[in-house]
């Protein structure tokens, strides 16, 4: 089990508050984050794995404080971007995968092995010796994921992984979130996708306003909107 | 997979670096002409057709003509034709290796390339990572530069300047940003 601990978290840039003194324990497999734009939805998913860090409070991850520990934390934590092109490194798609295995102490050959074999899994075979830039914007998000998950982080943090994607690709990459192992945290606009999951935190204006079962937390988001 | 594909990454940077002090010498249209025959028959040997070899040079189409216009009124008609050839094949060359070489293997042989520089404090493995990310921001970079040209057309400003360069270094800076967070979201600093 992972677990999430944040301990009242305030995030300021310049003299903005950006988030207002948020203090949450999560350790459901499946969780979602919706709310407006602007709303402190990416700040919150950034300071999971440490990308940001509070101006006061702090963040643990299994127990590791994201200020001082933020190597280990990232290597538990695996961040998907909403813009694949931002987080693909290398140029073509196999040489991303390995990317991710290069600390992994495998020789050339099980390196080459391993690669393969992720890609078969995530419906990538085809394209592995393909640049990066040729493939759909979908077929990008399945390969950023894919560099994300074949580094076994415990908890995989999304935000807005479908923004950029048509209906079909979108239903692709959710559906490859819904099956992981791993546990999940899902930044979204999407509010079909949030259905499934265990727990929805709705954000506004730099709090958390709602927490709930997707059930209560949906309608309760609409309600706000309205 | 042609004999080309075989030859090992390192083999070929240097026989690219060797082409190109050769057609350094070229001066004489006659040594033009077989520096050109000579490209074409690398990509024949590579079983590459010419449209590989167009998609290579095709960077070049809007730099040539002024080069050539420069020349032509610096150095006459015949320099302008052989420095651009020159030109034109050690693009087409470096092309050639890059289109039979996967990156990965150009970057492990520079990595070993620059290893004994190790010695005097250049981190082998980083600067094989930042020449990566350089193949990989071209295209990246020249799709923005399509959206950013599509967008100042869609408003009617095609030959403002400014409308073209704003958007883009702001652009290009924005995805630099972006992936240095992704690089410390993959673990860079490891
Ligand atoms: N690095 C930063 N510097 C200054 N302001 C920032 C920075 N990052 C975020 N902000 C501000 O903090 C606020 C919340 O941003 P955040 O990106 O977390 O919102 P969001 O809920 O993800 O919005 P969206 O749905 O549009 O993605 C915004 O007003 C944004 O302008
Ligand atoms: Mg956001």
């Amino acid at each position: 089990m992972t677990e999430v601990v944040l301990d009242a978290v305030h995030v300021r840039h310049d003299d903005r508050e950006v988030l207002r003194g948020v203090t949450l324990r999560l350790t459901e497999r499946r969780v979602a984050v919706i709310g407006a734009n602007g709303s402190g939805k990416s700040t919150l998913a950034r300071l999971l794995n440490g990308l940001v860090v509070p101006t006061s409070g702090r963040v643990l991850v299994d127990g590791l404080d994201t200020r001082r520990r933020g190597r280990e934390v990232r290597r538990r934590v695996g961040f998907v971007f909403t813009d694949p092109d931002a987080q693909i490194i290398m140029p073509t798609v196999a040489e991303d995968v390995a990317y991710s295995l290069r600390r992994s102490g495998l020789s050339k050959a099980e390196l080459g092995t391993r690669v393969a074999a992720e890609l078969h899994r995530h419906g990538l075979a085809d394209h592995a010796d393909h640049p990066a830039h040729l493939l759909s914007g979908g077929q990008k998000q399945l390969l950023a994921l894919t560099s994300v998950l074949v580094t076994a982080p415990r908890l995989v943090v999304a935000d807005e992984p479908t923004t950029l994607l048509d209906l079909r690709n979108t239903r692709a990459v959710a559906d490859r979130l819904a099956g992981l192992d791993q546990h999940v945290v899902l930044v979204t606009h999407d509010l079909d996708l949030v259905a499934g999951y265990d727990r929805v935190l709705v954000v506004d204006g730099g709090r958390v306003v709602v927490d709930d079962v997707p059930a209560a937390a949906v309608p309760a988001y609409r309600r706000m909107m309205a | 997979m042609s004999p080309l594909h075989r030859l090992g990454a390192g083999t070929k940077l240097i026989g690219l670096a060797a082409c190109s002090l050769a057609l350094l010498a070229v001066r004489s249209p006659a040594a033009a002409g077989a520096a050109v025959a000579g490209v074409l028959a690398l990509y024949a040997v590579a079983g590459l057709g010419p449209r590989a070899l167009w998609s290579q040079v095709r960077p070049l189409r809007w730099f040539v003509p002024c080069v050539v216009a420069v020349q032509w009124a610096t150095l006459g008609p015949l320099a302008a034709a052989v420095l651009t050839t020159r030109l034109v094949a050690l693009v087409a060359l470096a092309g050639l290796v890059t289109l039979t070489t996967p990156t990965s293997h150009l970057l492990a042989a520079l990595e070993g390339a620059l290893g004994p520089l190790g010695r005097v404090g250049v981190d082998a493995e980083r600067a094989a990572l930042v020449l990566a990310l350089a193949v990989r921001s071209v295209p990246v970079l020249a799709d923005l530069a399509g959206t950013v040209r599509d967008a100042r057309r869609a408003r009617g400003r095609e030959h403002d300047v400014r409308a073209f360069a704003v958007p883009l270094v702001v652009g290009s800076l924005r995805r630099a940003d972006a992936l240095g967070e992704a690089l410390r979201a993959r673990g860079l600093d490891d």
